[in-house]
């Protein structure tokens, strides 16, 4: 419902300005001024605080480890070196590495930048595909006891999910599928409650004249769902997929549960290992913010790409 | 919300139960085998002994009792909870203003943009980052603390310091994506309430605690309600930094359960660990609902 919800709205706040000019034409020049100076004083340090980190990750990036030791605060690149990338795509040698801050133990990042992408993306489609389904059904379908099913769905609602972790653990490990890819997305590809939830609310507004007319030609009302609704809804199953694939991407605790080996580690358990095996005097800075900057950096692009999707899609519309 | 709102026509009249059965099939499994499944028997793990090895035994409150008389674990609680004051009350500060700064300068994509890059990074690369910004001996934080004639902290290493500084890092995660809700938010008071006060001729400051931050309340009520959940179960951040040092100064309630499942195999305890976050979860959305009347609306 965020689009339609917020979009309404914006006519009329972007009114206001245009209300105090013909109100107040005086103050609105001289009083404002200062204030919105200060304003944007404060909204530039709050970027600067926001962006900042983004800088210091590349910067540090592209820094030789040893040359940040002796100058930290130089803002540029300390003698610039793609070493740490080196590092971090398992491209130097064991004793290049080590010489050069690393610990030395194999990593290859390309391998859990493979495994992320399956998995975000295998959960992605399976677990939107699944709950555009059932939001079908829970909107557009006549059956008996379709709103108490749809009840007994909300209640999941009140499951925290990390509640179901440690159980969920113990089943994947009894499918024996601990340290497998299969394993990491098993409790994902189904469903969310909150995209069942976000998707009917847009099934229920598309109009029923087109779907009339399709059942009227003979159209069954599975190819209804498969032309009519899910064409017409290409919007918001992006926009719950998008935050679908980001909060997959960026999960840490449940693989961290189930990956044991290279096989199965996603980038961000990847991560965290980095951390936890390089030197503790003298860790591999360059080498840490590489990996980190390559974990980012494919949310980063996809950002890009989907910027106005996201920002417009977060509100609360969806949920009330 | 729930209202039956699709009216269907003549042709739409006749029952469609076993289509709609295959329709929620799999997200029926989901529900069933990976949220209610999970519920029932993560409850009764926490009356079990159980190391993943030898069959589980049933012994009844004795994880419970266990529980009452552990240090470590009333400790996580206490830890748990500052960290939770800290970061919800830092970022709720601190996304109102982003919120109502963007609403008064500027409604451009580019700026909310930037506000929610934080939110795109995982938790392990904001910890990561920081981490080393914030490094004892050559993180820049440090230096600027220097340059300015303070004295260098350590962030992640003094028992001090350790939970208010991942209860930053956090805020800085998550502060963008609080202040867009509340952006939401605000675009949902009519226009005509400020136009009514600037008439009378109320301030900035006025308008905002007058207006703005009462008509805000409900939604303030469901950031806060989402945020604090979201806040206890804080592990990622803490895992990757001090891993719950120094000591025992950031094992927070989450890790804890982690350690005692995965540290010592003590399933049963964990579970009993993981009830006693669940309810805490439960008691603490109850009251807040109650407290801020999220529910309700004073904008008809």
């Amino acid at each position: 419902m965020t689009e339609t919800t917020t979009a309404p709205a914006a006519p009329t706040t972007v009114g206001v300005p245009d209300v105090q000019r013909a109100a107040a034409p005086r103050r609105r020049r001289r009083r404002p001024s200062l204030g919105r100076v200060l304003a944007w004083v404060v909204m530039i340090l709050l970027l600067l605080v926001t962006l900042f980190p983004f800088y210091w990750m590349l910067r540090t990036a592209l820094s030789s480890n040893g040359a940040l030791y002796a100058n930290s605060t130089s803002l540029l690149p300390v003698d610039f070196s793609w070493g740490g990338f080196e590092r971090v795509f398992g491209l130097q040698s064991t004793e290049e590495a080590i010489a050069q801050g690393g610990s030395g133990a194999s990593i290859d990042f390309w391998l859990y930048l493979r495994n992320s992408v399956v998995v975000a993306t295998v959960v992605t489609a399976c677990q939107v595909f699944f709950s555009a389904m059932a939001a079908y059904a829970f909107s557009r379908l006549r059956w008996r006891g379709r709103d108490a099913v749809f009840g007994v769905f909300l209640l999941s609602l009140m499951v925290p999910v990390i509640f179901t972790l440690l159980p969920n653990f113990i089943l994947v490990r009894e499918l024996g599928l601990i340290d497998t890819l299969l394993g990491i997305m098993l409790p994902g590809l189904f469903m969310t409650p909150f995209a069942i939830f976000f998707l009917r609310q847009f099934f229920m507004n598309v109009s029923t004249e087109v779907e009339e007319a399709a059942l009227i030609d003979g159209a069954s009302k599975v190819r209804v769902f498969f032309a009519i609704i899910i064409p017409m809804s290409v919007g918001p199953i992006a926009t719950i997929a998008i935050l679908t694939y980001i909060g997959s991407w960026n999960d840490y605790f449940w693989p961290l549960m189930v990956s044991y080996t290279d096989d199965s580690r996603v980038l961000t358990v990847a991560l965290g290992n980095f951390n936890a095996q390089t030197p503790q005097t003298g860790p591999d800075w360059a080498g840490l913010m590489a990996a980190t900057l390559v974990a980012a950096l494919p949310m980063i692009l996809l950002f890009l790409v989907f910027a106005r999707r996201i920002v417009n899609s977060i509100g609360f519309s969806g949920i009330k | 919300m729930s209202a039956p709102t699709v009216r269907e026509g003549r042709v739409g009249r006749r029952d469609d139960t076993r289509l709609a059965l295959l329709f929620i099939l799999p997200a029926s499994i989901g529900l069933v085998v990976f949220y209610f499944w999970p519920l029932l028997r993560g409850i009764w793990l926490s009356f079990t002994s159980w190391d993943l090895l030898s069959p589980a035994e049933f012994v009844g409150l004795d994880n419970y009792r266990a529980m009452a008389a552990d240090p470590v674990f009333w400790n996580a609680v206490r830890v748990t909870l500052l960290y939770v004051v800290i970061n919800i009350g830092l970022q709720t500060v601190v996304a109102l203003v982003i919120a109502v700064l963007m609403q008064r300068l500027s409604r451009s994509t580019l700026l909310r943009s930037l506000v929610l890059a934080p939110y795109l990074v995982s938790n392990v690369v904001a910890a990561l980052v920081f981490l080393w910004i914030l490094d004892y001996q050559l993180g820049i934080g440090n230096q600027v603390l220097e340059w300015i004639g303070l004295e260098r902290i350590g962030f992640f290493t003094s028992e001090a310091w350790a939970i208010p500084t991942i209860a930053v890092v956090n805020v800085w995660r998550h502060m963008g994506y609080t202040a867009l809700l509340i952006f939401a938010g605000l675009q949902a008071i009519p226009s005509t309430t400020y136009e009514a006060a600037r008439v009378d001729g109320a301030s900035e400051v006025r308008t905002f605690f007058g207006i703005t931050l009462p008509l805000l309340r409900p939604i303030l009520g469901l950031v806060l309600i989402i945020s604090v959940i979201g806040s206890f179960q804080v592990f990622d951040t803490v895992a990757v930094t001090t891993n719950g040092g120094p000591v025992d100064a950031s094992r927070v309630l989450q890790l804890y359960i982690y350690d005692k499942a995965f540290g010592q195999f003590d399933f049963g305890y964990a579970s009993a660990l993981s009830v006693a976050m669940l309810l805490i979860l439960v008691v603490v959305t109850f009251f807040q609902y109650r407290m801020t009347r999220a529910g309700q609306t004073d904008l008809n």
